[in-house]
């Protein structure tokens, strides 16, 4: 069988998880596998239908009394308890923070390699593999040759596609952990008190860059995504310029955005910069420079200084809104 | 306080990537070299750690006698040591972390902290602080983006969906932060000259055996250029893009 690691959100599974399952299945079928899905939430039973929807055939849900809180070498010591039964030829895992240590932790207590920020995989007799580097900014061809090929998933660069199957099983399984598991865990949570919709999860983001001047620029573009009942981002340009937290840093070592809209102001567009924002559905340049590589990947441009044309399209939107 | 800061000699891409003929590497003659991005905060952690807990700071590095260059850089920012394992050819993950765990190992008790950046901006392979922790028996936190030393205990926070998470664990620990952290600091033309003094610890570590990912070759994903439609070319265009906005049903 092959094996993927889901993550459970607010009562749904995450979207890169369902990515991850959607890789995982094409190998499963590559390896004339079934699928099976591996949960660590006590809700995760409850998802059982959304996981059979895209193709898993047995769902594991970890249950034990150290589990109250994550914690990565709890995770990966169960994952290596539950291969040792189970004999997969591959185990996946989401390119989130959690997935990627998880993988890292078990790949070392298994003693083998591991291929990082896959977006393809070819089953052989060894597997090759398309990864990321430089956060997306290039691709490596790699060759994984191991008993078990642990993967993990660039998030959004595979398309979650359904594919039910009949029946899935709800398998629990209850590992032999110790307190040396969770040594490290987490041990509170801070809710964010940032307003506003998170920039991964915006429907609209308004993303400002070296051409907005200054702080007190963003000021427009803030009253415009407000409009939009979006978000503000910046470049990295901007971030270094001390215009905005890093925690609005669209790009390579910032937020990947997945908006249907990203309207992209005074941002020349550079590849460490479109790899953060091209999950995007629709782009919008304001820009004064045709040649901008912001220009020739938009959907839409305004060849024009956004100091001019953000409030008048603010103007206009608040003239529709009051009319 | 004692701290290990890894960092790596990374082609600066803030250009456009070029790949050498054989398209095994990327071809830095025309960009030059750097620190990733998030061993830049790694360094500034460490230098902020010595000023406010005292004690001393190491750069580390595993690479080619060029990266004698990042080292300087680290030393000119304000860590006090160097130390160059020096190598030739890629290394993978594996055989990384273990020589660096060795020469740890060497220098008898670890470091009250060992700091990496979350991946390396090149390889992104996201393995080399865990697997140095796994062999070093060494709690390791990641992508931590805020951290506060308390004692002999750490508090580290990264960011999570809708929030932050805390973890808290004993020293000596591995972490690896990523931008975000800090805002590092600028090196002086000054430091940079002192730093150029510096004596650098060099050894040459065997490599290991084990397999790794092993690449075939790189690929610079296609521009994905088509001719944007253009609204207009000043603020009369406003009432295009509403209508653009109004098409997607974003008003």
């Amino acid at each position: 069988m092959v094996l993927a690691l889901v993550e459970v959100g607010e009562g749904a599974v995450e979207e890169v998880s369902l990515e991850t399952l959607t890789l995982a299945r094409s190998v499963a079928e590559a390896e004339g596998e079934p699928l099976e899905a591996v949960a660590f939430a006590d809700g995760a039973s409850e998802l059982v239908d959304e996981l059979g929807g895209f193709g898993v055939s047995a769902l594991h849900v970890v249950d034990h009394d150290l589990l109250d809180s994550y914690a990565p070498d709890a995770w990966a010591e169960s994952l290596r308890e539950l291969i040792d039964d189970r004999s997969p030829a591959a185990v996946l895992a989401p390119g989130t923070d959690r997935g990627m240590e998880v993988l890292v932790r078990l790949a070392a207590r298994l003693g083998l390699p591991m291929a990082a920020s896959c977006t393809a995989v070819e089953v052989g007799d060894v597997y090759e593999v398309r990864r990321q580097r430089w956060g997306g900014s290039l691709i490596e061809h790699a060759t994984l040759d191991a008993p078990t090929a642990l993967l993990s998933v660039a998030p959004h660069e595979v398309a979650a596609e359904p594919a039910p199957v009949e029946e899935t099983t709800v398998e629990r399984f209850t590992p032999e952990l110790d307190e040396g598991d969770v040594e490290v865990r987490v041990v509170r949570r801070k809710e964010s008190d940032a307003e506003g919709v998170p920039l991964p999860e915006a429907r609209v983001v308004v993303g400002g860059g070296r051409g907005v001047g200054g702080a007190e620029g963003f000021d427009q573009l803030e009253e415009l995504a407000e409009l939009l009942g979006g978000t503000v981002g910046a470049s990295r340009a901007a971030v270094n310029e001390g215009w905005r937290p890093h925690d609005d840093q669209i790009g390579q070592t910032g937020a990947k955005i997945s908006p249907e809209l990203y309207v992209a102001a005074g941002i020349s567009g550079a590849v460490q910069h479109w790899v953060g924002c091209k999950g995007a559905d629709h782009v919008l340049a304001i820009n004064t420079d045709p040649e901008a590589a912001i220009v020739r990947k938009a959907d839409w441009a305004v060849l024009a200084d956004l100091h001019e044309v953000v409030p008048a399209i603010v103007e206009e939107l608040r003239a529709e809104r009051g009319g | 306080m004692e701290t290990l800061v890894c960092i790596k000699r990374v082609p600066d891409t803030g250009a456009r990537i070029v790949l050498t003929d054989d398209r095994s590497a990327v071809d830095a003659t025309g960009i030059g070299y750097t620190i990733s991005p998030h061993e830049e905060c790694a360094v500034e952690a460490a230098i902020a750690l010595a000023d406010d807990h005292g004690g001393t700071s190491t750069a580390l590095t595993l690479g080619a006698p060029e990266a004698e260059e990042q080292l300087r850089t680290a030393v000119a920012m304000g860590v006090d040591r160097a130390t160059l394992l020096e190598t030739h050819g890629e290394w993978g993950p594996i055989a990384t972390a273990g020589a660096i765990a060795a020469a740890v190992r060497e220098r008898g008790d670890p470091p009250d902290l060992l700091l990496f950046g979350n991946e390396s901006a090149d390889a992104g392979h996201h393995q080399v602080p865990i697997r140095v922790a796994a062999v070093l028996d060494l709690p390791a936190v990641t992508g931590v983006k805020g951290l506060d030393v308390e004692g002999e205990r750490l508090v580290a926070t990264r960011d999570a969906p809708g929030g932050e998470e805390v973890f808290e664990v004993d020293l000596p620990a591995v972490l690896s932060v990523k931008e975000g952290l800090n805002t590092p600091r600028y090196p002086s033309m000054r430091s940079r000259m002192q730093a150029r003094r510096t004596e650098i610890d060099r050894s040459e570590p065997e490599a290991g055996e084990e397999p790794d990912v092993e690449t075939v070759e790189l690929e610079v994903p296609e521009r994905e250029e088509s001719p944007a439609e253009v609204l207009g070319e000043d603020a009369s265009a406003a009432s295009d893009v509403v209508r653009v906005f109004r098409e997607l049903e974003v008003i």
